[in-house]
């Protein structure tokens, strides 16, 4: 398993806002092709970490290494660059556009031809709008929402909107997805649905997946490896079984005896 | 029952991205091109092409540059008519400077004079939003007018700022006749039209979508974000600019600083919230409110207010009118005429079942 150099790797990494700790000297590793989960009571500092990993914010101190590179700060676009799509916990759509025009928004680095010739429509934009909108489409299928490809984002129910999300991240064709809560406000048929959809992602593309989930059920059986976060501090990592059994774990979610 | 989409199927992603998908859409399409490039010139009087007609495709030329910066890249602006001058003092300079200059390339000159300035403008654009932005475009607007006023050098030293259309002869034709400087804005305004429609329906479109209903979200995805937003100000004040050349040389012939000042400005605000934010059709539809609406009242109240109001009043009244219309649509319909056609359309399509 650890033969491969992990795919992301934290070292040391310590974030802070005005003088508030939010996140103190963190280090964990995620091995290609897994599923991570990030776990912890509320205000643990997962989405900071999430933040962090794709260079919304910058770390007071660490490093980032991923696919072997090292970056003590990322900004948000090399992450994109670099094949980190991430989802958010409060959506994040662009809500006055289609879902086919959301998706394809997805794949804007993949774009070659320049706005002069879209403007023109000539030399590259035609074929280029083409394959740009086959992939785009791929993934349409394979999210299964074919029948709202024309509807206007903002008008969807929650739950869809998660899953075009989830399509606008992964027509980006990642190799690190990063989701944050995808299956916050779910019900259960919906929650079994979207661990559903990261399964297949993981297996059908290769794609290695942080998520981000308070519902230890999901996580237990989705993810291969858990963090425990609590007070900005790593208290557990591991398989879901020896997390599950670590004291530190449990005292953070059910407390101790003093 | 003649607006039917049955059996008319895209089968390639090209097909999907054409103008008008249905041939219902082409054959409207191409009566109303008919309509006004060969009926209109031939049987309009002078008053309809001078007063109406051109002012019309004019404003809705201005109304599609703002549209494309607030409407689709979201960055509010009360600029426009600032960029419109630029564009005009920079044509007139342009014909006056260079011997022999083709018109047509001093407008393209012109437009990009404007275009540069836009980029300068927009450049605070990245660091803020919303009103603060709104503000910072209003020094544009002040800016321009005053250097327009207290630089003699670009109004070729005229005591009162005012600048004369030069003589407008395109490929050896004069075209100063009413017909003439009509078919000059139709046709730029058809070609701008059609480039700001494939922008819009292209990559950079949605990347300006993108960066208006969620920017750090579409910083996540890798969307240039200050690129983004100066080539949507740079694109704007480049059809604001035009729109401006025409305004001083195919409408009124002399033009003053003064002609382009806060008002104006307001004026194209105000067409594309009644026309609709982000629909290129909507420019077409606010600029024909709000130039077909004085008319009408004026008319209106001409025939049934005679004696009742004072004329004098009468441009009060208007003003009453068109507040009060600006207020009713941001409340009850945010996107515009535009969208009422398109609900229009919803009908037409299920007639005569109601869903």
């Amino acid at each position: 398993m650890t033969a491969h150099a992990p795919l992301l790797e934290l070292q040391h990494i310590s974030l802070s806002f005005k003088g508030i700790k939010a996140i103190t000297d963190i280090s964990f590793a995620v091995q290609q092709g897994e599923i991570c989960a990030l776990i912890g009571p509320n205000g643990a500092g997962k989405s900071s970490l999430l933040n962090v990993i794709n260079g919304v914010y910058q770390p007071d101190e660490g490093v980032i290494s991923f696919n072997s590179k090292s970056y003590s700060r990322m900004k948000a676009h090399q992450a994109a660059v670099q094949g980190i799509a991430r989802t958010f916990q409060n959506i994040a759509l662009f809500k006055g556009m289609s879902v086919l025009d959301n998706v394809l928004t997805g794949r804007n680095l993949k774009v070659r031809s320049n706005w002069l010739e879209q403007m023109l429509n000539s030399g590259r934009a035609p074929a280029d709008y083409v394959s740009q909108r086959i992939k785009a489409e791929e993934v349409i299928d394979f999210l299964r929402i074919n029948q709202w490809r024309n509807s206007i984002v903002g008008t969807l129910p929650y739950g869809l909107q998660k899953r075009v999300e989830l399509a606008r991240a992964l027509a980006s064709e990642p190799r690190l997805l990063l989701l944050d809560e995808p299956m916050a406000g779910m019900n259960n048929e919906e929650k079994a649905e979207m661990s559903a959809f990261i399964l297949d992602t993981q297996r059908e593309f290769g794609t290695t997946v942080v998520l981000i989930e308070h519902d230890i059920g999901v996580v237990m059986n989705l993810s291969g490896h858990v963090v425990v976060l609590d007070y900005g501090k790593k208290v557990g990592d591991g398989t879901p079984d020896e997390v599950r059994h670590n004291p530190e774990v449990i005292a953070a979610y059910l407390g101790t005896k003093h | 029952m003649l607006y039917r989409e049955s059996g008319q199927f895209n089968t390639s992603y090209r097909a999907d991205q054409r103008w008008f998908r249905l041939w219902q859409q082409r054959w409207v399409f191409a009566t109303w091109m008919i309509l006004a490039f060969v009926v209109v010139p031939l049987i309009g009087n002078d008053y309809w092409l001078n007063a109406i007609l051109i002012p019309f495709l004019v404003l809705s030329l201005a109304g599609l540059g703002l549209n494309l910066l607030t409407g689709y890249a979201g960055q509010i602006s009360l600029g426009s008519a600032a960029f419109m001058a630029i564009g005009a003092f920079a044509t007139y300079n342009f014909q006056l400077r260079i011997e022999g200059m083709p018109l047509l390339i001093s407008l393209f000159l012109g437009g990009l004079t404007a275009a540069g300035a836009g980029v300068v403008f927009g450049l605070p654009s990245l660091r803020i939003k919303g009103f603060y932005l709104l503000v910072s475009t209003l020094a544009a607007q002040f800016f321009v007018t005053w250097i327009l006023t207290q630089c003699g050098w670009f109004s070729n030293y005229n005591a009162s700022g005012v600048i004369t259309a030069p003589p407008l002869v395109v490929l050896g034709q004069n075209i100063s006749s009413p017909a003439g400087r009509y078919l000059l804005t139709l046709s730029v305004a058809f070609v701008l039209f059609w480039l700001a429609r494939n922008i819009v329906h292209g990559e950079l479109g949605r990347r300006w979508m993108a960066v208006r209903d969620m920017d750090t979200a579409a910083a996540v995805i890798g969307i240039p974000i200050l690129q983004t937003k100066l080539l949507a100000f740079a694109i704007s004040s480049f059809v604001l600019g035009i729109a401006g050349a025409l305004w001083a040389f195919a409408y009124l012939g002399t033009v003053e600083p003064h002609g382009f000042d806060l008002s104006r400005s307001f004026q194209i605000l105000f067409i594309i919230i009644i026309g609709g934010m982000g629909s290129i059709l909507g420019s077409f539809l606010g600029a024909a409110f709000i130039v077909l609406l004085p008319i009408l009242l004026s008319n209106l109240s001409a025939t049934f207010l005679a004696g009742w109001v004072d004329p004098g009043q009468l441009e009060n009244l208007q003003k009453i009118i068109f507040g009060a219309l600006i207020i009713f649509f941001l409340i009850k319909e945010p996107q515009g005429l535009a969208r009422l056609l398109e609900i229009v359309r919803q009908r037409a399509r299920v007639w005569p079942l109601r869903f």
